[in-house]
């Protein structure tokens, strides 16, 4: 069954290049069913991959496949390969599984859209592209995944290209990626330098073989590079920026790509290197550290935002953020757990807001709806349960593995990650239930226009929800702490019981029995705080949200403004860039300098031709003349000369 | 079958054939132009396919007295280098052809310097005699001048004479240099020749090597073109037609890489090995400078014309990494390259 892995990424290609390439004389119905089939597909042969893994027994669950050997020079060498162990079985069962719901529910969300087959083509490619991503078996083709995905989500950011903003958006998210891309690339080099090799299997058997000592300066550049890679892709500080610009796409694109699957790219990167990283502390500090501030960071932007795909860009920044915290305090399991329950968290509300947005004929704002609740039953309650599963309440998806996360992060790591971390935790509960009640409770805000056209989707589209709210509602069992089934899966990928030590660093997994259920009391105590504190604002008195952004104007215009964070990198990176180019190296270096020697070198030589020219000009009294001055010189030669 | 020689001069006897066909018959003059480098596309194919990979000696080669009087023959071949730049010359001359359909000024004279050009670049890949080699270089220029000159943009003529006299200005210490090699060689062997592989046994002295990579380098860094020597590509670019800015950046700039591996390294080892240093920074900052002045234009053709200085900075630096890894990579790069940049020029 494992044999059938390649199949995995046809299908998604087939479907990508069918309705890329004639998919404008497709009948409309067709084009969205061959891109929903080819998913589903996909879907169907990665569960079969998937139970095929489950019959080995649990040490021997790896099995690669080259598929053909792409470069081979001198001793480079990479294969085109693909490896199934359980960590990229559960990443291709998130991709295709979610992306397949996506696809129906594009179905209904882009029926309009004049561009239905370039959709639907680019979307399938993007699936396509993640596939490979995270099924390689080395380094240099996760890269091509890597960027692939970039290129995708390049395209479907702009998809409406017409649209200045999301032209625009689309070259942010591309650049500041490319940054990222950079340092991985630098990454990858550098670890053949080292390892002589690209190979997942043999650089990370070499790593934690103990080749090398732990903190090695050079594993510590090479994680450091990496992890550059996974800042970009997963927006971390300080390459954040481009996702919440991002949300200029089409709201699946922003659920498939820019919540559920690209951006934990740059997670599922490093807990597949939790060897090399095993190996820096320093490096496990960065992370875990960045990972922390994002996560509070980006929350705090998010409880000042009106528009409703904004809040949820935030929120998925905080998010990652947890990720990361996570990964680096040596936690990749519960780093993973939450990928997973995020991805179907996450997918669910931004479907769900795209529901909304649908349903109000394309208004964001959220200050213009409020008491939605009745219109769009279906959308509401699904809704709900992803708000719930987001804000951490058991039993729901995002309790279990937020809970994990604060936990390990105090164990593991220290008290002001899980500080930080639960502050977060506060912030999201407040500023989904924000965006709840603003959106679905209250009094209606709408405009006349869009109070006419109120109307529930359909059912393609209700149908994900439906599916992914279940997914919200249970998926949180998967972990649940004394018996998580994910921890025992991953376990051969991650050693151990997935909770190897940091070399070097104190071992600190050793906890109380009491303290687990302690900290799920205290961090459901959190969530509800947050959400009470939304309720108490926003339903009992909604005048004071107003006076409290009055009395705190600094703050609020700093969080609404999102830090000036994008205005600070125009002035220092993008408009002196430009200025040195074009005032310096263009205009003066290039035109002036250069250009300007050359031209000088051809005057010079004009000029020398123009005063010999005048030896030359074809008129006899001139030759009669140099004829008379040299008899003169001559003469005074002869004269004076002796 | 003497493909070579074939694929070579098709071109050139196809120019002679739209000679004599009339300039009213404009349709004709197209359709015989696009044939002929259809068909050299096709002969080009068994080139490819019939190369034995296993050999690094060279293939296809055909060698026949030229001037008996001077040593200089008739001699080529090909080896895995020249195999792809030929092929991708023979696969641009076509789509450049069609790309000017809409050329509707003196079509004749235009389809007669595409196909000349053509013969000049192919022959460029395949001479391993150097007085040949030289003939073809030269050949090469002047279609392009004209295509400039006469069918470019407003400022035509400017770029048009700059780019000829930038491109000579190199070329004449590459003949100074050629001719040195001949005597040099017969000095050694008592053999007046022009072959390329004789002058690779040459056992030259570290600071002759030196001033003959210099004469050499110096052409082909114009070429290329390397920093800073790049200022006759933006304007060139800009003015060009189309199909024009096509051969120029798929092919030309070819030219100049494709002379450091086949002439400087091999012939001048040590001296390339000591210049490395100045050649890779000049190539990295061509790559940083070229993107960055890449990154303002306005003008697309000028935007391309500095990526195109970026880009073959890479190839440069791979060139001269001087180990497998780079000089393949230069290669490939050289080859995406002129799909590439030909395709962003249409």
């Amino acid at each position: 069954m494992l044999n059938l892995v390649a199949l995995i990424l046809l299908f998604p290609l087939l479907g990508a290049a069918v309705n890329g390439l004639i998919g404008k004389r497709l009948q409309k119905e067709h084009v969205g069913y061959l891109a929903c089939g080819v998913i589903g597909l996909s879907f169907l042969v990665s569960l079969l991959v998937f139970c095929g893994l489950l019959l080995l027994p649990p040490a021997e669950r790896l099995f690669e496949k080259e598929v053909f050997c792409w470069i081979e020079s001198g001793s480079f060498k990479s294969v085109v390969g693909l490896q199934v162990d359980p960590l990229s079985t559960l990443m291709i069962l998130v991709v295709t599984g979610v992306g397949f719901l996506i696809h129906i529910y594009s179905i209904g969300y882009m029926h309009q859209d004049k561009g239905y087959h370039r959709y639907f083509s680019y979307l399938n490619l993007f699936t396509f592209s993640m596939l490979l991503l995270v099924l390689s078996n080395n380094f240099l083709l996760m890269f091509i995944g890597w960027e692939a995905v970039g290129l995708c989500s390049y395209l479907l950011i702009g998809f409406w290209f017409e649209k200045k903003s999301a032209s625009n958006a689309a070259k942010k998210a591309f650049v500041v990626n490319r940054v990222g891309d950079f340092g991985f690339a630098l990454g990858i080099m550098l670890i053949f330098l080292t390892f002589h090799s690209i190979d997942f299997t043999e650089v990370l058997s070499a790593a934690s073989h103990g080749h090398f000592e732990a903190g090695s300066f050079t594993i510590t550049i090479i994680t450091l590079l990496l992890f550059m890679g996974a800042t970009g892709k997963s927006a971390q500080i300080p390459l954040y920026t481009w996702l919440p610009d991002a949300m200029e796409g089409p709201t699946p694109v922003s659920a498939l790509i820019h919540a559920a699957t690209m951006v934990t790219a740059g997670v599922y990167m490093i807990v597949r290197c939790n060897a090399l990283y095993m190996l820096s502390p320093f490096t496990m500090t960065v992370v875990a550290s960045i990972g922390a501030v994002t996560a509070l960071f980006a929350a705090s932007v998010g409880l000042v935002q009106n528009d409703i795909k904004r809040v949820l860009a935030y929120s998925t920044i905080s998010q990652l953020g947890y990720m990361f915290l996570a990964c680096g305090v040596g936690a990749f399991t519960a780093g993973v757990f939450h990928l997973m329950t995020h991805a179907f968290f996450k997918a669910l509300l931004f479907l769900g807001s795209g529901s909304v947005i649908h349903a109000l004929s394309g208004e964001q704002d959220m200050r213009k709806m409020g008491g939605l609740r009745h219109h769009i039953p279906t959308t509401y309650k699904t809704f709900l349960i992803g708000t719930v599963a987001i804000a951490g309440i058991p039993p729901f998806a995002g309790f279990f593995s937020k809970d994990e996360i604060l936990l390990e992060s105090l164990t593991r790591g220290n008290f002001i990650y899980w500080s930080m971390g639960a502050l977060a935790a506060f912030f999201t509960a407040f500023y989904m239930f924000r965006l709840l009640f603003m959106t679905f409770h209250g009094k209606s805000r709408l405009d006349h226009h869009a109070a006419e056209h109120l109307h529930e989707s359909p059912r393609n589209m209700t149908l994900p929800l439906t599916v992914l709210a279940g997914l919200s509602l249970f998926g949180g069992f998967l972990g649940i702490p004394g018996a998580s089934a994910i921890q025992h899966f991953l376990s051969p990928v991650l050693g151990g019981h997935g909770h190897t030590e940091i070399s070097g660093a104190a071992s600190g997994g050793h906890h109380g029995a009491g303290l687990p259920y302690l900290m799920m009391v205290v961090s459901t105590a959190i969530a509800l705080g947050g959400i009470f504190l939304a309720y108490y604002l926003y339903i009992k008195k909604p005048e004071l949200p107003k006076k409290l952004a009055e009395r705190f104007r600094l703050i609020y215009k700093l969080l609404l403004n999102k830090y000036y964070v994008d205005e600070i990198y125009d002035v220092l990176f993008v408009n002196t860039t430009k200025k040195i180019s074009a005032q310096i190296l263009w205009k003066f270096v290039d035109v002036k300098m250069i250009d300007g020697s050359v031209n000088g070198i051809a005057r010079l030589v004009r000029g020398f031709g123009n005063v010999l020219r005048l030896l030359q000009t074809g008129y006899i009294r001139n030759y009669a003349f140099y004829i008379v001055l040299g008899c003169i010189f001559v003469v005074v030669l002869a004269v004076f000369g002796k | 079958m003497p493909i070579l020689t074939l694929i070579t001069f098709l071109p050139i006897i196809g120019a002679l054939f739209i000679l004599s066909i009339d300039s009213k018959r404009s349709e004709l003059i197209r359709v015989t132009a696009l044939l002929v480098s259809i068909v050299v596309f096709f002969i080009s194919l068994p080139l490819y396919v019939t190369f034995d990979a296993h050999t690094y000696e060279m293939q296809f080669v055909e060698k026949l007295q030229w001037i008996p009087s001077f040593g200089i023959h008739y001699h080529v071949g090909i080896d895995g280098i020249s195999l792809f730049l030929i092929l991708l010359t023979t696969f641009i001359t076509p789509i450049s052809i069609l790309a000017s359909w809409h050329i509707v000024r003196h079509v004749k004279e235009y389809m007669i310097a595409m196909l000349v050009l053509e013969t000049g670049m192919i022959g460029v890949f395949i001479s391993l005699d150097l007085f040949l080699f030289y003939v073809f270089w030269e050949l090469m220029l002047i279609p392009m001048y004209l295509l400039i000159g006469i069918w470019g943009g407003p400022r035509r003529i400017y770029a048009a004479v700059k780019f000829f006299i930038y491109t000579m200005a190199g070329s004449v210490f590459m003949l100074l240099a050629i001719i040195a090699l001949y005597f040099l060689n017969h000095k050694a062997t008592g053999e007046y020749t022009f072959n390329l592989l004789e002058f690779y046994r040459l056992d030259l002295s570290f600071a002759v090597q030196f001033w003959l990579f210099l004469a050499f380098a110096f052409a082909f860094a114009i070429k290329v073109p390397m920093f800073p020597f790049h200022t006759w590509l933006p304007d060139a670019h800009v003015e060009a037609p189309t199909a024009g800015s096509v051969i120029l950046a798929g092919v030309l700039l070819k030219m100049g890489t494709y002379g450091f591996v086949r002439f400087c390294l091999p012939m001048f080892p040590e001296a390339s090995h000591a210049f490395i240093p100045v050649i890779s920074w000049m190539a990295i900052v061509g790559i940083i400078y070229g993107a960055l002045v890449a990154m303002v234009q306005d003008d697309m053709k000028k935007l391309v014309a500095y990526s195109s200085v970026s880009h073959l900075g890479f190839v440069m630096l791979g060139i001269f990494a001087f180990n497998i890894q780079g000089i393949e990579g230069g290669i490939t790069q050289m080859i995406n390259h002129g799909l590439s940049t030909g395709r962003s020029s249409l």
